[in-house]
């Protein structure tokens, strides 16, 4: 930092402490006795005992992480899937034309993903809740998926498949053995970007997700309209650290493989 | 050449595009051009021109061009300060983790902060000005809303700055380039991707966020995002709903040509 000039700081500091600040204050509060966001009585961490003890909060809490694990998993499939064929495909116009696509998807409003799923789900009978979130969460990971491996693929030396097909490999060889363990990286942080999308989404969970099914955003919106709820303020210090680990998780192993081969991970 | 990798892989992502990218896309045109009782109409569109729609559209455009623009004079200096410092990765790693704290928690952290007794009334006070209500308020929505996104757009600028190379700047001042002429004539058109990559992540979600408007501004501000989900779940009127989530549509295709970028690269 020594060669920054003092505004220069000033700035950079006064962001984060503006980044930061509603954080530690959602947190701080967490711990307070009284049961509002202003005035501070007492330590105490019975908002955090109540979390755990909410029966139906763990409920939406392990419903949350289903959803984000199975769609995660599943579009990071499909979407390595749809990479490896968008790549195959020769045509440019063809090629673009499914691209152009699949950034529709990820630049449409939530509210309008939200919308149209609701009136594809009513359409075709599908019954709101467990179901409908999670087809809905895989459809808009999937595209992102698509774009975190895409560059990999790109990269690839075509050399290789040809190699490995002159060795005598079969599709379905160089398809295991050659594509997907070159583009491992790229996998992986399409899965990592699909889990937080998951985890984060609300609006479209909003539209699609029944009387009898919550995720957890839905469940803080539904709670803050009504008025302040300090259990979701210790719900919110537990995921901030949960958080936390994460980042500094991810942010060592796209490290190691930034060392690597140069890539940027996430961002 | 062609048949290097089988086609097997491309048909669930065909299907998908099938069903869920361009069905849903013809389900909204088709609902637009329905009225309550399922019959065929051009009605929603009319309405959609009177002048309570289009001042509602005018506002929220307007309302998302100044949270743009806040969020990108903020965002710009920081990427640019970030770049420079020693351990600059780390450091963006410190503006992605409060963007990946739920939205939700962030927006009602708010409702504490600018309400009647929280600290920004209690430093307020200090100087003898009396409490008053900030939340509900215009300003506590754009507030918000630039608070939200500010990582957004600081990751791709910082990204596209990291990549320019320090020589060009070097080379502008050795030519005799002022800061500022360096700054317009050669920073500013090699990052001005970063750029709109951010207005990208940043003009369409301040278009259709609904939440932070129904937590944050009560009713005082009503976006093209809160019109469709009142009319989708309150009022129950899929149609008119549909034709204003249509028209969202048309603006992000437009904006999308405003800044357009390849297809390659992520979200942020």
């Amino acid at each position: 930092m020594n060669r920054l000039s003092t505004p220069a700081k000033i700035y950079v500091a006064v962001v984060f402490i503006i980044l930061y600040a509603p954080i530690f204050y959602l947190i701080f509060y967490s711990f307070n006795s009284g049961g509002s966001m202003h005035n501070f009585e007492s330590f105490t961490l019975e908002h955090y005992q109540a979390v755990f003890e909410d029966s139906r909060l763990l409920v939406i809490l392990i419903n949350t992480i289903i959803i984000a694990l199975l769609s995660s998993l599943i579009s990071t499939i499909l979407g390595t899937l749809g990479a490896i064929g968008i790549v195959s495909i020769k045509n440019r116009k063809m090629r673009n034309t499914l691209l152009s696509l699949n950034n529709i998807m990820i630049v449409s409003p939530d509210v309008v993903i939200g919308a149209s799923f609701l009136i594809l789900f009513t359409m075709i009978g599908v019954k709101l809740g467990f179901t409908s979130v999670l087809i809905s969460h895989i459809a808009f990971s999937i595209p992102i998926v698509v774009l975190m491996v895409l560059p990999k693929l790109l990269e690839m030396n075509p050399n290789l498949i040809d190699a490995a097909q002159d060795l005598g490999a079969t599709k379905r060889d160089v398809l295991y053995r050659v594509i997907v363990p070159y583009i491992k990286p790229g996998i992986f942080a399409g899965f990592f970007m699909a889990l937080t999308y998951s985890l984060d989404d609300f609006a479209v969970t909003f539209f699609v997700t029944g009387n009898g099914f919550s995720t957890l955003s839905v469940e803080i919106y539904s709670i803050a309209r009504v008025g302040i709820s300090l259990t979701i303020n210790a719900l919110s210090g537990i995921i901030f650290v949960v958080t936390v680990l994460i980042v500094i998780g991810y942010y060592f192993v796209t490290r190691r493989t930034k060392l690597a081969n140069g890539g940027l991970g996430r961002l | 050449m062609r048949d290097r990798v089988a086609k097997g892989p491309l048909i669930p992502y065909l299907l998908w595009i099938a069903f869920f990218v361009i069905a849903p896309i013809a389900l909204i045109v088709y609902y637009s051009m329905l009225d309550l009782n399922g019959n065929f109409t051009l009605e929603n569109y009319k309405r959609f021109f009177s002048p309570v729609y289009i001042q509602m559209t005018l506002t929220s455009f307007f309302y998302a061009v100044i949270i743009t623009f806040f969020t990108l004079l903020i965002s710009y200096p920081m990427a640019f300060i970030l770049t420079k410092t020693k351990h600059k990765y780390l450091w963006l790693m410190f503006i992605i983790i409060p963007s990946w704290i739920n939205l939700l928690l962030k927006t009602y952290a708010f409702i504490g902060i600018f309400g009647l007794y929280g600290p920004i009334n209690a430093v307020v006070s200090v100087f003898g000005i009396e409490s008053q209500q900030i939340l509900f308020t215009d300003f506590s929505f754009i507030f918000v809303s630039v608070y939200i996104f500010i990582p957004f757009m600081i990751i791709p600028i910082f990204n596209s700055l990291d990549k320019l190379n320090p020589t060009l700047v070097d080379a502008a001042r050795d030519l005799g380039a002022s800061p500022f002429t360096t700054f317009r004539r050669v920073i500013w058109p090699l990052t001005i991707e970063g750029v709109k990559s951010g207005i990208q992540v940043t003009f369409i979600p301040a278009l259709s966020l609904f939440m932070i408007t129904r937590l944050i501004a009560g009713n005082q501000v009503i976006t093209l995002g809160t019109a469709i989900e009142q009319q989708f779940l309150v009022a129950q009127n899929w149609g008119m709903g549909s034709t204003i989530a249509v028209f969202l549509v048309l603006i992000m295709l437009v904006s999308m040509l405003f800044t357009g970028r390849k297809a390659k690269g992520g979200r942020v």
